[in-house]
């Protein structure tokens, strides 16, 4: 337990290297936003680091277990808007025991008596429980906004206390989540006197939400611009929805289930073309081609179409796309096939970012799916490319070589070839030239998701060419302790690094040991590593936090999941008995 | 042949590759996936035959893959339902994908009677993705092969398969096909088994359909002892 190192520096108190009063400081530095600005303004000096601290409004947490929320509090007195990310990403995928932690409820603790005006919580991996939402709502007379990805831990009453109590609220964003959604009733809790409403995501809940009271809230709550219903919400319902709301910049559709009549079908038309606003489009569950045309009007000004949970066919896609010519991005399912991805290809010259599900990943009745032809297909039309995340069943180091060659600006390149450790299905050999020829072309890359077959060599070569990359992710992939060592050693920015199913043991994970403070966080599991190299790993660096998760059943020596990172805080005091904490040991 | 090599050498480089590093290698999944694996094996042994005989060209490249994918099925599934956490696609969003297709695929055992859509997967050798069709849609096999044509004819535009044409898949002519031996459509069954469409009267057909597969005639051989007899003296109800 100590300072931030950075807090160490001492700064002469007699030598004011700011010529104007405090007062104007911090209202020139309050106009900076990103918060590595700010970190590094608030090292400039003693005086700067405190105007600084003053007026910082919104502070992001990337890992809530490297900081407490009292220090937070310290240091920030005036914040307004708070980001908290809390468990390891892996998370996502079942790799995490449901108890690991994360509870968002120490943190509010602290902010009723600290921010009592807290306006923003953004949660992402945290544990949300309906107690701490009722808390929120009940303690927080100014709360605005509300996001949530990925979080668990609650269940739709606890969204019923945030919209029967919260005045003032502006934005009600749940995306994703471990929720248990018991029932639609807590749209009806918002009372008839809110209006403030402007962003409403309730797309990913399943539950039937009562229409009547949704179609007065949208009416009531004229400066809506994001709206994103669930399934429940019919194509019938969202007529009347669109009817009030044309000012809609965002839409999230319910179900695109065909069953209107060839007047209603009219009357949706229209309401779409009175959508002169709007950017972004997504839902369409259960879409069907003779219903998709009533999109067209909307699509003229389309940024961004997420698609991935309609099950469209390529020549659908093909037919939607000819409307969107200002699309920069575009989400969506493997079911659209490389023939899709040739229309995308042909039609979105501006398109910066792909994302690529597989609608069966496990199911091997679907024959294809996209392969490289897809990708070289989006290459070839999109040269402002920069952001791609793609599920395939198969890849060639050729045609990675021409993408990249293509799309040089990559900033983040996530490929997913499915099958563990597959090969180039072509030449039968490895893929580390695919992602040498990717780190190597795209100087710009910060994010990295490798797959397939890969030998040292692809380490290697990330760790001499990949300068600015800051997120890495590898499974099944190595052929010995160097490959990871490349990647400590050679990529300067590395923030995170999560591996799993590799063949790395502890002499890799302690080449990092000079590493790891200057990174978020660093996941391992189904690795090599034994508790005999965490515990030298904790021993050696006192202020990593160094935990290990066993499987049932496995070697006593064996470290089946490692998580370590870097924390001002020591060994946190939460963790479940599944979670054994070597740290301080 | 270059094909065949291909394929073989794809086949043994997969199935070398199954002990993977954190692979618990658990059990398989008994019933269910060993019926599969039977039926896979099957295919398995019909494709092989079906590339030697140089297949035509309209299939032949994605023949090829096919054989790459299905040859790997009998070993694959369990290895790929192993495997915690991989793909790496959020649980979510597996839940909601699998929820939506379930809801449209309802077999006769969700079937309301008088109500609701009966709606089967239809998937056709060589096409990357599957349909779906409403059985109760149709009122005889006629109806539904015009309408298997149409949905399918979707696969085959642009290709100008062995015998020359565009669409070679319009109505009269599937019904030719399929009282041919070139395409033959099938079907599993309440019990898991696969049979030749045709073979009950149209209303125990739809009671008892769980899906579609259109499946290349030499392939069908050895499905049902009886497949290859009905295909060359079944008329098509």
């Amino acid at each position: 337990m100590g300072p931030n190192p950075k807090m160490r520096k001492e700064f002469p108190d007699s030598t004011r290297s700011s010529p104007f009063p405090d007062e104007v400081l911090e209202r020139v530095l309050s106009l900076l936003k990103s918060h590595k600005d700010r970190s590094a303004v608030s090292l400039v000096c003693k005086d700067w680091y405190n105007a600084e601290s003053w007026s910082r409004a919104h502070v992001f947490i990337g890992n809530c277990y490297s900081v407490s929320p009292e220090i937070v509090a310290r240091r920030f007195p005036r914040v307004k808007s708070v980001t908290l990310k809390g468990k390891p990403r892996f998370s996502d995928f079942n790799l995490v025991p449901e108890n690991w932690g994360a509870d968002v409820h120490p943190w509010l603790a602290v902010f009723v008596a600290k921010y009592p005006f807290l306006e923003e919580l953004r949660l992402k991996r945290m544990a949300v429980s309906d107690e701490s939402l009722e808390f929120l709502a009940l303690n927080f007379p100014n709360f605005k906004v509300l996001s949530l990805l990925s979080c668990d831990g609650f269940s739709t009453d606890g969204l019923a206390a945030i919209a029967t109590h919260c005045k003032n609220l502006t934005q009600l964003d749940i995306q994703e989540n471990g929720i248990d959604d018991k029932s639609g009733s807590w749209l009806s809790c918002f009372p008839e006197n809110f209006t403030s409403l402007e962003v409403l995501n309730f797309a990913n809940l399943n539950t039937d939400v009562n229409f009547d009271a949704l179609e007065r809230l949208v009416s009531r709550c004229k400066s809506l611009n994001v709206l994103k219903a669930n399934k429940s919400i019919s194509l019938e319902h969202l007529q009347r929805l669109l009817v009030c709301a044309p000012q809609l910049i965002e839409l999230g559709t319910g179900s695109f289930m065909p069953e209107l009549t060839a007047r209603q079908y009219a009357e949706l038309e229209n309401s779409f073309i009175q959508l002169k606003n709007l950017n972004t489009l997504s839902g369409l569950w259960e879409a069907s081609a003779p219903y998709l045309p009533v999109l067209y009007p909307a699509c003229t000004n389309l940024t961004f179409l997420n698609l991935s949970y309609a099950f469209l066919q390529s020549l659908e896609l093909e037919s939607l796309l000819c409307h969107c010519p200002h699309l920069q991005r575009l989400w969506v399912l493997d079911t659209v096939g490389d023939k899709g991805l040739e229309a995308v290809g042909s039609n979105c010259p501006l398109l910066e970012e792909l994302r690529v599900f597989p609608a069966d990943p496990f199911d091997e009745e679907v024959i294809h799916g996209v392969t490289e032809a897809g990708f070289l297909a989006v290459s070839y039309g999109c040269r402002r490319l920069h952001y791609v995340l793609y599920f395939c069943r198969q890849m060639t180091n050729a045609a990675v070589a021409t993408i990249v060659q293509n799309c040089p600006d990559f900033t983040h390149f996530r490929l997913c070839i499915m099958n563990p450790g597959q090969p180039d299905y072509l030449t039968n050999e490895p893929m580390d030239e695919a992602f040498g020829a990717v780190v190597r072309t795209c100087t710009k890359l910060q994010r990295l998701s490798v797959s397939g077959l890969l030998t040292d060599l692809t380490f290697e070569y990330i760790g001499q060419y990949a300068k600015n990359l800051e997120t890495l992710s590898v499974a099944f992939a190595g052929s010995s302790d160097r490959g990871m060592q490349c990647m400590l050693e050679g990529c300067p920015k590395l923030r995170k690094l999560e591996i799993r199913d590799c063949p790395f043991g502890n002499a890799a994970l302690l080449s990092g040991l000079e590493k790891y403070e200057s990174m978020r966080s660093l996941w391992m599991s189904a690795c090599n590593v034994t508790m005999s190299g965490c515990r030298l790993l904790a021993r050696e660096m006192p202020r990593l936090n160094v935990e290990v998760m066993k499987d049932d059943g496995s070697d006593e020596s064996q470290a089946d999941k490692v998580y370590v990172y870097r924390s001002v805080v020591g060994p946190r005091r939460d963790a479940p008995p599944c979670v054994l904490n070597l740290s301080g040991l | 042949m270059e094909v065949e090599k291909g394929t073989k050498m794809g086949f043994e480089e997969t199935e070398l590759r199954l002990g993977l590093p954190g692979n618990g290698g658990g059990g398989t999944e008994g019933g269910e996936s060993a019926k599969k694996r039977g039926f896979s094996a099957t295919v398995d042994l019909k494709l092989n035959l079906s590339s030697k005989e140089g297949g035509d060209d309209t299939n032949h490249e994605k023949t090829q893959t096919e054989n790459n994918l299905l040859a790997t099925d009998p070993a694959k599934p369990p290895a790929k339902a192993q495997v915690v956490g991989w793909p790496p696609v959020r649980s979510f969003r597996k839940n909601m994908l699998a929820v939506q297709k379930s809801s449209t695929d309802q077999g006769s055992a969700e079937k309301v009677p008088g109500g609701n859509a009966t709606f089967v997967k239809v998937s056709m050798v060589g096409a990357p993705y599957l349909r779906k069709v409403d059985l109760k849609n149709y009122k005889s096999y006629h109806e539904l092969s015009g309408a298997l044509g149409e949905l399918l004819s979707s696969f085959t535009i642009g290709n100008c398969g062995s015998h020359g044409t565009k669409d070679f898949l319009n109505e009269s002519r599937l019904i030719d096909l399929l009282n041919g031996t070139d395409y033959v459509p099938t079907y599993e069954d309440k019990d898991g088994d696969w049979m030749l469409v045709g073979d009950v009267p149209w209303d125990m057909f739809v009671e008892s359909c769980k899906r579609l597969r259109i499946m290349k005639g030499t392939e069908a051989t050895g499905l049902a002892p009886r497949a290859m007899e009905k295909c060359k003296n079944r008329s098509f109800k």
